[in-house]
């Protein structure tokens, strides 16, 4: 007897009894779905955070703290230029928090009713270093930093109702009419900027009584020099109260984001599992059954020839059947699932390899495991006790 | 003429309280060609001379000589050699495989001696010409009367050309004409030189055989293969 035709047996006999294989199969399918779908959604996620990692990872930030004695420790005007000489420092920007200015869509909504919108102000090369991009109108230019010009964050946009830039759209910043000249795309780096109101430095000094210092530096350094970097900033950006210098590094938070996100990953596997155990004990269930309804033709098999063995295989090459072909839907379920998400949540669509190959594995060995029993009664049958069941 | 099997003093009890004696030193030489029938009431140990005999069933004691091989102490895969290659079965309830169309069910019977699948194939429909199925071979067996059915079961058991063929009962669930057919079938496998063993009820199956073998409780009462034996 050869494998193929063991196979072609094993095929013929699930055929004439397609609707209990099709049920019996899907137990598995349903757990393997889930695990490939949550392996290839978090391998899908994490190639996503890569690919922003991959062109954010070089960028630093530098904020005020404060000093030894608890009291604000504000960053000298020089921070900036300071910074900008560290030779691996490709470019720095500054950006400075203007505290208790209220942003409304007019002077007719309550004060207190400004939505957590900040204001910032700005210099018109934030958006290089952030690596940020305006959905709607410009950015702050050396033109409009001057002058009442606001750019708003998305999230400040659409708090205040404004998804366009129309020619005089205005809002109501700090008791005076700014005109909004841009709307901002999200800045995954910098979620602050999103929910802010921008403004140029000039007109904030002017108007808002910034008085000049920055709050906060982003800078970028060259992607080898990141360390270095990083630890002569608080010394360079406050020479006289460097412990007054918070440093860091907005990618290791994405990156602690997506650690925190994959967490979950080992709980949806172990869901997958217990489907999978669950298919597997209906198919042992239906193999049992199977040998129960089957005894005259495992007799029949005997007296034709067929050794122990023989019988104890097909039995075995059936649950390996029904539980491959669980695992092959179970697969494809999981991939169409994997590729249905990252479409839908915008990312690059992966499907490990191992996601696939492990499915299918762990769908074959749990066929093994959930046919070996059954085999095993149908082999041991004796041949005469089996011809006179009828 | 070649003996094909033999039975020497085969003694089978079954265990049980008090244990069942269903063979009682049975002697009984079959030969080549030769055309036998097993006759006797219910429970005289008809069947399990069959069972014995085919090899499905260990004797307790004696020995069972097939083809000059003794099999009572071969291995399981031994002696399922033995009947995939020297033994045909026919049962009543004709044991065809509802999924399988004609040719596929006499194939099976060729599947355990290792035969390709095309070989098989040709067989069977060689094996389905020879009991007058020629036209039938694409039928499953729900769409076949019992007679036919019944055939395709003896083309099962002939396909592979066995030294000898078991039938139990072949005519018991068919009516007379279809009976007659099939006694009519079995009796031809002879002139092949296949040695057709026949247990039964049925005085037409008992008519159209040549040697008579009568048990009661286990014995073998009467034997008139007095020719062969």
């Amino acid at each position: 007897m050869r494998a193929g035709d063991l196979v072609l047996g094993g095929l013929l006999s699930l055929r004439a009894r397609k609707l209990r294989a099709a049920l019996s199969a899907l137990g598995i399918a349903i757990g393997i779905a889930a695990g490939v779908a949550v392996l290839g959604i978090s391998a899908s996620s994490k190639a996503d955070l890569l690919s922003q990692l991959g062109a954010e990872a070089n960028l630093l930030t530098v904020s005020a703290g404060q000093g030894i004695d608890g009291s604000p420790a504000p960053l000298p005007l020089t921070a900036e230029a300071m910074i900008g000489r560290i030779p691996p420092v490709e470019s720095v920007t500054a950006i400075g928090y203007v505290p208790g200015a209220a942003v409304l869509r007019t002077d007719l909504v309550p004060a207190i009713d400004s939505g957590g919108i900040s204001v910032l102000a700005a210099q018109p090369g934030l958006l290089r270093t952030l690596g940020g991009s305006v959905a709607h109108g410009t950015f702050i230019s050396a033109a409009t930093e001057r002058y009442p010009a606001v750019v708003l964050g998305a999230v400040a946009a659409r708090t205040l109702g404004i998804d366009r830039v129309l020619p005089g759209t205005q809002v109501y910043l700090d008791g005076r009419y700014f005109t909004v000249i841009g709307i901002l795309r999200p800045v995954p780096l910098a979620p602050e900027i999103d929910e802010a109101a921008l403004v140029g430095f000039p007109v904030a000094n002017a108007l808002l009584a910034l008085g000049g210092h920055p709050t906060e530096l982003y800078l970028r350094a060259f992607p080898d020099q990141v360390q270095a970097v990083a630890s002569v900033l608080s010394f360079t950006a406050n020479p006289a109260q460097p412990e007054g210098v918070q440093v860091s590094r907005p990618s290791s938070i994405l990156a602690a984001r997506a650690a925190a996100g994959t967490a979950f990953t080992g709980l949806f596997l172990a869901l997958g599992a217990v489907a999978v155990l669950v298919g597997a004990v209906g198919i042992a269930n239906i193999m049992v059954i199977s040998v129960l309804e089957r005894r005259t033709e495992i007799g029949l098999r005997r007296a034709l020839g067929a050794a122990r063995w023989h019988v104890g295989t097909q039995f075995l090459v059936e649950s390996l059947l029904l539980s491959a072909l669980g695992g092959v839907a179970g697969v494809l379920l999981g991939a169409a699932a994997t590729f249905g998400y990252a479409i839908e949540a915008g990312q690059p669509a992966v499907l490990p390899a191992v996601a696939a190959i492990a499915g299918l594995g762990v769908a074959v060995g749990t066929g093994a495991l959930a046919g070996a029993y059954p085999a095993l009664k149908a082999a041991r049958l004796a041949p005469a006790d089996a011809l006179r069941a009828v | 003429m070649t003996e094909v099997f033999a039975m020497n003093d085969v003694c089978k009890t079954y265990p049980g309280a008090p244990p069942v004696r269903a063979l009682a030193a049975v002697t009984l030489k079959i030969h080549a060609a030769e055309r036998t029938v097993v006759l006797g009431p219910s429970g005289s140990g008809k069947t399990t001379l069959l069972h014995v005999a085919g090899t499905l069933e260990r004797p307790t004691s004696g020995s069972v000589t097939i083809g000059g091989e003794e099999v009572s102490r071969l291995s399981d895969a031994q002696l399922s050699r033995v009947r995939a290659h020297r033994l045909g079965f026919v049962f009543q309830q004709f044991h065809l495989l509802d999924h399988l169309d004609a040719v596929q069910n006499v194939a099976l019977g060729l599947l355990y001696r290792g035969v390709r699948a095309g070989d098989r194939r040709a067989a069977a429909i060689a094996a389905l010409d020879r009991v007058g199925l020629g036209h039938r071979l694409a039928h499953r067996p729900a769409q076949l009367s019992g007679g036919e059915r019944q055939r395709v079961a003896i083309a099962r058991a002939v396909a592979g050309r066995p030294d000898v063929v078991f039938a139990d009962e072949p005519t018991g669930n068919l009516d007379s004409a279809a009976g007659a057919e099939i006694i009519g079938v079995l009796a031809g496998l002879a002139d092949d030189g296949t040695a057709v063993v026949v247990v039964t009820h049925d005085q037409a199956v008992a008519a159209a055989m040549q040697r008579h073998v009568t048990m009661r409780d286990g014995h073998v009462v009467d034997d008139d293969g007095t020719v062969c034996s």
